[in-house]
């Protein structure tokens, strides 16, 4: 068996994939009105080049621009019972869910993957806001939980992007559950002392944040995310006042000890290196653009993404 | 004076109707109604024991948040001795929305730490209606490492409608301090056993509960979010928390199915608001019986077997 059916070169289109405009068009910034050229937004990891304005960008294109040559496994996932509630408010939980999956062609709201990141090797896992919310529901436990102990496995850090409006409803007190089981792959990292850095992104809320999104060993977010237990305007509700300016935002939160960084998206790749490397303790990583990683014999259990 | 529930009215007029009646007797010496009131006690037994007998879960929400149910308080008072409360997060403050200290239970030294919510309008605001803040997830955690240092099993009594969302609340760390409490629970190597009393609500829930034994009153419930707040966000409607309650399962019954809780405490007929006594007693009961199932556990076992109960925790959805 030969090195490239285990991983897979991404396809130059990938980074436009279905859900984003084609090529040739133009994509107005929501914050600053300036029109991008899509290509010249996606090189810049769906950052506004005018107004560093951080768009959401999907989990597989997060991880081509940030593993070696863009390339990395996907780390296989259990699958969690289907609808364990049968629920079923204006619409079935399964119809939800199957459209979810139509329009982001994901499986599920979470991906997690290994590679290496300037030659270090690290589990990532990565949480798709685009998917039903990137709402926190057994598969998205499960995938914790897999990349945890993928990483205790193989002694790799992890590296998670959390991205999510909170539990999913549609599967009730299970969704609540995921609270407690993702703080148990936290434990895992911690007991074999690898590193968890979290990098939060816009925006992180809920019981997501009261869990494993907030339990890193390194806390890093993405310039003006929100990140936050209750919503800015249920808080308004609550408390009948208005909120002050960048309330629960990144940098608020940074100036409120709650954060270790708050990171340009373009830089972070560079900066979880450095950060893991010394965490690691391995040497300085090498400056500069990395080719793919040398043929190696496909790990155990990792699932060939074809 | 009892608190009617809206479900309740039927039961409000018969039981009014026999009160009329005997006030009237009362005032007038020669009338003889006790035959006729008497009568009226029994259909108003009847009925209040049919009402409770299937309730659904959007009434069970209402049960769980009647204000005369015995709170975390009267349990304390009830079951426990030297009780000595422990105050503050050695931080910023002590949040009275978390009761926590020492006590005996059965003569043996215990943690106990719970939601309370208070039984009148000063107490209510004093406890934040059980709504903590960062600070009461933080004496939590303090305490559970007390706790664990000494060898000493945890209680904890669950009744909140959730973590408070205030604006201090967030920038002190809301978030974080959950998180943390949830692994405080998971990681210390001292039983820890957790009854839900009347609200389970959400994270500040979870916060306390993530224990070895998880034990929930008859008419308590236990849920990822309000049946309003879900109806307001999947129905676009707070009108439709009764269907909001009937899909999200929030009720003791159906948490036993799906493996997540491992046992119901029976209550009173009309709920423990009705029997508050005998709802002390019978949690006291399944106290000792939880406490006793995890005697003789080492530290580690206990903390590895609580870990394998979370990761299993789900997996076979209704059919557990
Ligand atoms: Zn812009």
């Amino acid at each position: 068996m030969n090195w490239i059916s285990n991983y897979v070169r991404p396809k130059i289109n990938s980074l436009f994939s279905r859900r984003e405009v084609p090529e040739n068009l133009w994509s107005k910034c929501p914050e600053c009105g300036t029109m991008l050229f899509h290509r010249e937004l996606s090189e810049n990891l769906n950052v506004c080049t005018n107004c560093d304005h951080h768009m959401a960008i999907t989990p597989r294109a997060r991880f081509t621009a940030l593993f070696d040559g863009g390339i990395f496994t996907e780390v296989k996932v259990p699958e969690p019972i289907a609808d364990p509630l049968h629920f079923r408010d204006q619409k079935k939980y399964p119809d939800r869910l199957k459209a979810a999956q139509k329009s982001t062609g994901e499986k599920e709201a979470m991906l997690v993957a290994e590679g290496e990141i300037g030659r270090t090797p690290i589990i990532a896992a990565a949480q798709d806001f685009s998917f039903m919310g990137g709402s926190m529901g057994m598969y998205v436990g499960n995938a914790i939980i897999a990349a945890a102990e993928r990483a205790v496995k193989l002694k790799r850090p992890l590296v998670l992007f959390s991205a999510a409006g909170g539990a999913r409803m549609q599967e009730g007190i299970l969704s609540l559950m995921q609270m407690p089981r993702t703080t148990v792959a936290v434990e895992l990292l911690r007991e074999a002392n690898l590193p968890y850095i979290v990098v939060l992104t816009h925006p992180t809320t809920g019981g997501v944040t009261a869990s494993y999104a907030m339990l890193g060993d390194v806390q890093i977010a993405e310039p003006n995310a929100l990140i936050c237990f209750a919503g800015p305007r249920v808080i308004e509700q609550t408390i009948r006042e208005k909120l002050p300016e960048g309330f629960q935002r990144a940098e608020y939160l940074l100036d409120h000890g709650m954060l270790d960084r708050v990171t340009h998206r373009t830089k972070l790749r560079e900066e979880l290196i450095t950060i893991l490397r010394m965490l690691m303790r391995k040497p300085p990583a090498v400056a500069g653009d990395l080719p793919a990683p040398k043929a190696k014999p496909a790990a155990e259990g990792a699932a060939p993404k074809a | 004076m009892t608190t009617y529930l809206e479900f309740e009215k039927p039961l409000a007029e018969i039981e009014g109707k026999a009160e009329e009646l005997r006030a009237l007797a009362r005032k007038n010496e020669e009338m003889d109604v006790e035959k006729e009131a008497a009568a009226l006690d029994r259909k108003a037994e009847q009925l209040l024991a049919d009402l409770y007998k299937d309730l659904s879960p959007w009434r069970k929400c209402q049960v769980a948040r009647h204000p005369d149910r015995p709170h975390c308080k009267d349990y304390i008072e009830g079951l426990f001795t030297e009780y000595t409360p422990l105050a503050g997060d050695r931080n910023f403050a002590d949040d009275h929305a978390v009761m926590g200290g020492l006590a005996r239970f059965n003569d043996m030294p215990v943690m106990v730490i719970g939601h309370e919510k208070g039984h009148d309008t000063a107490s209510r605001i004093t406890r934040n209606f059980g709504m903590a803040r960062p600070e009461g997830y933080r004496k939590a955690i303090r305490l559970m490492d007390m706790a664990h240092r000494f060898g000493l099993p945890v209680v904890t009594l669950i009744d909140t409608p959730g973590a408070y969302p205030g604006k201090g609340a967030e920038e002190r760390g809301q978030s974080e301090a959950i998180a943390r409490s949830t692994q405080k629970c998971l990681g210390i190597g001292v039983p820890l056993v957790s009854v839900i009393i009347g609200e389970g609500g959400s994270g500040g829930a979870v916060a306390f509960a993530t224990a070895d034994r998880i034990a929930m009153l008859e008419h308590s419930v236990y849920s990822v979010i309000s049946p309003e707040g879900c109806a307001s966000i999947l129905w676009k409607d707070s009108e439709k928390m009764r269907e909001a309650a009937e899909a999200l399962r929030l009720t003791a019954q159906d948490l036993k199915k799906l493996g997540v809780i491992d046992s119901i405490i029976k209550e009173p007929v009309g709920g423990a608001q009705r029997g508050r006594e005998a709802a002390i007693a019978a949690v006291g009961a399944e106290i000792a019986a939880m406490l006793d199932a995890l005697k003789g556990k080492k530290p580690a076992e206990l903390i590895k077997d609580r870990r394998r109960k979370f990761l299993d925790m789900g997996s076979k959805g209704l059919a557990a």
